[in-house]
Formats: structure tokens, sequence, C-alpha cells
């Protein structure tokens, strides 16, 4: 798609700047002690503390991540939903006020006010920058992937924008300026998604055969096809070599079972829409594909069709749309290049409703369960994509997925979600995985951990957390609406689907964009500032005053924090410009495995059991950190996504590393306790 | 006081893994079920998904509720350092 700036996003993004930094200057004089840079003095009221938490919590994954996985996929984004609010649950019960009552400035505070340890502190210390190293990265590919279409900006200044924010933000003001940014963005947040989701349901659905522009995806048919037998299929796939004609794999989920179909190319020529067409035969890397590439005589354009049906059903032939970077690095769209204005050739925004309910084309306002019960018997259409590539370079088609609603709102819709419709127990552990880390995630990341030092007492730590958890879930149950809303709005754009949200803000009306672009664009900041402080009292409280043993006054001690602020913001920056391309929502479910592997056991063992001791701390937050990080480095998703390997040479069983690590993060802390532990008192 | 309170918030929390791990058990080893609608044509996913949500709060409030009395005001800082 073509995005141009338009005035009122950059109205609206440069006055919420301003506000950001104006209130960060403004509060600059309060944060002038470590107390009152790390912990705004204990001062922060519960309620403010409570919406901070949302504004904290609630990331660029959740609200981009999220909402774009459930505008392509259904009901499966919702799933991270109910895992990350889950986890709020183990953080008021569990480690709410006794990490209140325990620490004072950091999360290794907590873990270490038994023992006064320097190895307690270095591990703590390195396992909260890990986690929030980790977490930083999807935040700052989010700014950038943000800014593009905003204010037309390229990535990289996206990211540098962001991180020069930030910066600005916590070196003014520490927890104090942090605190008051996060407030104002997670209650702009919650207050205009629900308004979204108010307009959508107020919308209601509307059948279309084409997206926001207008345009018509076109089909014929039906075509025949030729089932191949299951020796000669076996003989292709043996021998790689597949005829020159397009392969429809169509799977019946009744006996779990797939056939394999060939279509010949002059049965595709005979249809109406082709007289004055030629079809091409699949040449390449086009062969054993269920697509189909049909020139125009006249101007010579190619475009791509898909063939789809279902078991029983005639074969369709289905516009699709092709995306192709050439060897040169150019960017075409079917065949010509990419205009950068409106009216010039470019990717049509899709996602429809096909067919209503009772033939209708329209249904009005919506109640909040009849929508699910309306889409629940209707069809939509989604899109998917496959990169293939040849001599002229690497092209992603874009193809329509006729999905009845039924499907949509199940799970395991996604193929990150797909084991789970399989009969293999092995192939629901990835699943258990996620659903376990997410679960125990949230009571160990350090930026929402420190949080609970920024209240005076523990009641006003267990307000704030009940707070947190109403305006979260709000929010988590909102996402749904919005998501299914992108979805069927007509305005998705099939390479990007971190831009669902805004995206459907902008089926709306324009300034209704530009604000929900600029709250997207603040949550990154008030997550980003969070992690950044936490990872700055990582370094100059756990790491350099503990373990290096540098004696620092108060006032040296808030100067070596601004400092390392500013160098983990240019880190952040970095590893954003760095890791462009990677999906955001995808990293953030890492960030929580190791968070739960490493931080977890410890945390739970110390409130919960009299004999843990400092080496099986240590052990534990070791053990837990390293063997979730390797898990992950040595995972099909890491080698597909990150080495560009294929997913079959990946080492572990499953990407997810949570339902291995965190239990060995439990054994190992109980078991070194067990080993280390001695009969007197003397091991403090 | 503080001994109190943390019983609580077990014992709450009890009652709520058994609810997530019921969702998340169904979603892992019977799909299927999550695909019926049993009330208001809307499907159980749905409907587990938010009454999860739902419980989460409801829980919050009652341990907001039940740990209020007579808490003491003085933080115990202090007693670990």
């Amino acid at each position: 798609m073509i995005y141009e700036a338009t005035f009122e996003a950059v109205a609206v993004f440069a006055v919420f700047v301003a506000i950001t930094l104006a209130l960060s200057f403004y509060l600059g004089g309060r944060a002038k002690s470590s107390k009152g840079y790390f912990t705004a003095h204990g001062e922060i009221p519960w309620f403010v503390n409570g919406i901070a938490f949302a504004g904290d919590y609630l990331s660029a994954a959740s609200f981009l991540g999220i909402c774009g996985m459930i505008a392509f996929y259904g009901y499966d984004g919702f799933l991270y939903s109910i895992g990350y609010l889950a986890g709020w649950i183990v953080a008021l019960f569990v480690v709410a006020e006794p990490m209140k009552r325990l620490g004072k400035f950091t999360f290794a505070d907590a873990l270490d006010a038994k023992f006064n340890s320097r190895g307690i502190k270095l591990a703590a210390g390195i396992s909260t920058l890990a986690v929030s190293i980790f977490y930083l990265i999807p935040q700052m590919v989010g700014a950038g992937v943000l800014i593009q279409p905003l204010l037309g900006f390229e990535h990289w200044h996206g990211v540098v924008i962001v991180g020069t924010v930030v910066i600005i933000i916590v070196v003014s003001a520490g927890m104090v300026s942090t605190t008051w940014v996060q407030f104002l963005k997670g209650s702009l947040l919650v207050i205009f998604s629900a308004v979204l989701t108010v307009m959508i349901l107020v919308r209601g659905f509307e059948t279309s055969p084409g997206g926001g522009d207008r345009h018509v995806f076109a089909s014929a048919g039906p075509v025949g096809g030729r089932l191949f037998s299951t020796e000669n299929v076996k003989q292709h796939e043996e021998s790689g070599h597949w005829p020159e004609v397009p392969v429809v794999r169509l799977e019946d989920p009744a006996t779990n079972s797939t056939s394999v179909w060939r279509v010949e190319l002059a049965d595709i020529q005979q249809l109406p829409p082709f007289h004055e067409s030629t079809v091409l035969p699949p040449e390449g890397n086009w062969r054993n594909k269920p697509f189909v590439r049909i020139q125009n005589n006249a101007t010579g354009a190619t475009t791509v069709w898909s063939i789809a049906g279902s078991q029983g059903d005639a074969l369709m032939i289905h516009e699709a749309q092709l995306r192709t970077i050439t060897s040169e690095g150019k960017e075409l769209v079917n065949g010509v290049l990419k205009g950068d204005e409106k009216g010039e050739p470019e990717l049509h925004p899709v996602g429809t409703v096909t067919r209503l309910p009772d033939g209708k084309d329209k249904t009005g306002p919506l109640g909040p369960l009849e929508f699910f019960r309306t889409l629940q018997n209707s069809d939509v259409a989604l899109w998917g994509s496959t990169t293939i590539s040849d001599s002229g370079g690497e092209s992603t088609v874009y193809f329509q997925k006729p999905t009845p609603g039924s499907h949509v709102l199940r799970p395991g819709e996604h193929p990150r979600f797909a084991g789970i419709r399989k009969k293999e127990p092995v192939e629901k552990l990835n699943f258990l995985s996620l659903m376990l880390a997410l679960f125990c995630g949230t009571a160990s990341l350090p930026h929402i951990l420190i949080r609970y030092y920024t209240v005076k007492d523990a009641q006003s730590a267990r307000k704030s957390t009940i707070v947190g958890i109403g305006s979260i879930g709000f929010f988590y149950i909102l996402t749904l609406y919005l998501g299914l809303g992108a979805m069927t709005s007509g305005s998705l754009d099939v390479t990007n689907s971190n831009m669902a949200a805004p995206l459907l803000a902008k089926s709306m009306n324009e300034w209704l964009f530009a604000i929900i672009s600029a709250i997207a664009f603040t949550t990154v900041l008030g997550t980003v500032s969070g992690l950044i402080l936490a990872s700055a009292g990582a370094v100059s409280h756990d790491l350099i005053q503990s373990v290096l043993k540098i004696e620092l006054d108060d006032r040296q001690q808030v100067r070596v924090a601004k400092i390392a602020s500013v160098v983990v913001g240019g880190v952040a920056i970095l590893l954003g410009i760095l890791f462009q391309d990677l999906n955001v929502s995808y990293l953030v479910g890492w960030a929580f495995s190791v968070a739960a592997s490493a931080n977890l056991p410890a945390l739970v063992t110390i409130l919960f059991w009299k004999g843990v001791t400092r080496q099986g701390v240590i052990a534990g937050v070791t053990v837990g950190m390293t063997s979730s990080l390797a898990w992950i480095l040595l995972s099909a998703d890491t080698f597909t996504k990150v080495y560009g390997l294929s997913a079959d040479s990946a080492i572990v069983p499953f990407s997810q590393p949570g339902i291995v690590t965190i239990p060995l993060g439990f054994v190992t802390l109980i078991v070194v306790s067990l080993l280390t532990r001695q009969p007197s008192r003397a091991d403090g | 006081m503080e001994k109190r309170n943390s019983r609580i918030g077990l014992v709450l929390f009890v009652i709520y893994l058994v609810l997530y791990g019921g969702f998340v058990l169904l979603n892992a080893f019977s799909p299927e079920t999550m695909e019926k609608t049993p009330m208001a044509g809307v499907n159980l996913a749905i409907l587990y998904g938010f009454g999860l949500i739902i419980a989460a709060l409801v829980l919050a409030l009652l341990y907001g509720w039940l740990c209020k009395p007579a808490e003491p005001e003085v933080t115990e800082r202090g007693v670990n350092e």
C-alpha cells in the first residue's frame, strides 16, 4: 500500500511528543536523589500507579501485534491476551506484597534481601538486562514500523526518534516522568480502544467483494482437476521434479489426509475472463504451487491467480496480488513498478466479509455478543502469503483464503498454534509451553516489578495491582473486537500485520487514524522508558555498586544511572535498526520465557521456602536464564527467521522453552540449595 | 496479618490456576469443544476467554476486600536489611 503522511497525523504526533517532553521537563526537579530517580520517592498515588501498570505493560506487541494476529488469523491472537492477563494473577496473589516489603530499588534487591550476596546481585542484574533487552527489541522495531506509514519517514528514523525521546524522558526525571508518561499512555490507550470498539459495533458488518479502495477481486471457474495417484506424488517428491502445471493440495479434515490435484493450463485458458490472455506455464520455483500466472495480451501485464477449493467442491481461481523485490532492489506490484502516490500501482487493501447470515448485505449496529454470533455464521476472506524466488528476484504472492466465520473464531488456525489440531501429543507442547511462559512471565518482568517500589506501602501495591488488572483486562477484551473489526474493515495491508489497528482507525476517519497511531507511538515510549529505567537500575545499583563495590554518593548514583540510561537507550536504537524485519509479537513471547525461567523460581522459593540458600538462588537464576536463551537460539523459529536456515535443522523439538526451562530453574535451585545447606544458620 | 493475606492470596491463586489450566488443556487436547456454541450463539472459546478475564478481576477485587481490615499502616521495611 502507499502511505501518505497527512497533516492530521503529523499534527497529532507532534502534540503528543511535545506534551510528553514538557511533562518530563516539568517534573525534572523531582528526581534529584537516587530514591527519586528510581522510585519517585515511593509517593505515586496507588490509582495512578495502577494505570501506569497498564501503560508499562501494554506494549506495542500487545496493541499492534495481537490486533494484527487476530486480524489475519482470528481467535489465536486472543490466546496471547488471555495469557498476558493471567500472569497478573501471579503478580497480585504471590509476588506484589513481599516484593514491596523486601526490596528497595531493583528486583535484585528483593532476591538479595536475605543474603546480601554479590553473586545474587550479579546473576539477577544480568538477567534483568537480558530480559529487558529482549523486550526492547520488538518495541523499537514497532516504533520503526509505525513511523513509516504515519509520517512517511524511513524505519530507522522512527527508531531514532523513539530512542531519543525516551532517553530524554528517562534522563530528565527518571521514575517520576516515566510514571506520568505511562499513566497518560495507559489512559489514552484504554479510552480510545473503547471508542474504536463502539464504532466497530455501530458500523456492524457489510459484505463487499473487495477492500476499501473498491477494487473487486475477481474469481473464475469452476475448473476441473485431475487427481495424482499416491505413487505419482511420491515419485515427484523424490525426484523433486514436478510437471509444468499448477498443483493444488486439498486437505480433508475428516480423514486428516491430503489429496494432490493437477490443473491443466488449457482448462484455465478456456475460462471466459482469460480469452484475451495467455496462461503461462509454471517454471522453476513456480512449479508444484497452487498458483497460475496469466499475461494480458494487450497490456503485457502479468497477474497471479490462486487455485483453491474444498474437498468435494469444484476448484475456483481467485485473483491474487504479487509483490516482487527485483535483484536490483526495485519493488514491483503485479509486475509493474510500484508507485509512490495515490492512483499509481500498489497492493490493494483487503479484509472483507463475503457472506452474511440470511443473505443480508448489511447488518447495521450490533450488540457485543451479537457481533460474534453474526460473524460465526458468516464467511470472510482472509489472506495468506507464499514467497517464491526466481531469476527476476523474490516474489511474494498474497492470495485469498475464503474462510467460514466459525473457523475464524476458533483456536488453532495460526501456524504457531496449528499443533493443537494435530493428533500427536508432542505437537501440543509448543502451545502448552507458551501459555505457561505467559502465565509465569508477567510476575518476573523487571520493569513491572520495579513499579512496586513507587508506592508507599504493601496495601498501595495491592490496590494498584487491582486497578492494573481492571484496566489491562478491559483492554484485552477490546483486542478481540479491534482485531476482528480490522479483519472485516477492508483496510488491511497484506504486507504488514502490525498496521492492522491503525488502518482500522483509518477506515473510520483520518483524525482517528492520527490519534491511534500517535497513541501506538506513545505506547512504545511508555514501555521503553520503563525498560530502560529497569536496565539502568540493574547497571548502576546492582552491578556497579553492589558487585564491583564502587562507593557512590547519592548524586553520583543518579549521574551513573543517567549515563546507564543513555547507553541502554543507544543499544536499543541500534538493535531496533538491526532487527527491523522481525515480527513484533514473536520476540515478546521469548522475553516472557526468559523472565519466567530465570526469575520466577528464585522469587517464589525465597518467599515460600526457608531452605533456600545463596548458592541455590545464583544457580537457579543462571541456569534458568542460560537454558531458556540457549533453547531459543537453537529453535526452529530462530533458525528460519534469524539465521535463514530450514526448520528441520533446528536442534530442539519445539520453539517455546518455558515448559522445560521453568521447571529446570526450579529443580536446579532446590537441588543446589539442598546440597549447600548447612546445619547451622551460618550461611547468611 | 501478613500471613493471613498470603494465605488468602494462595487460595485465590489456586482457584484461578484451575480455571486457567482448564482453559489451556481444553484448547490443547479438545479444540473441537471450544467450537461449540453453548450460549447466545457465541462459541466456548470466546465465552471461556472473556470469563477468564472477568474472573481475574472478580478474584482481584475479592482479595482487595478480604485483605482490607486492620492492615497496619507501618511497612515492615528494614526487617531484612
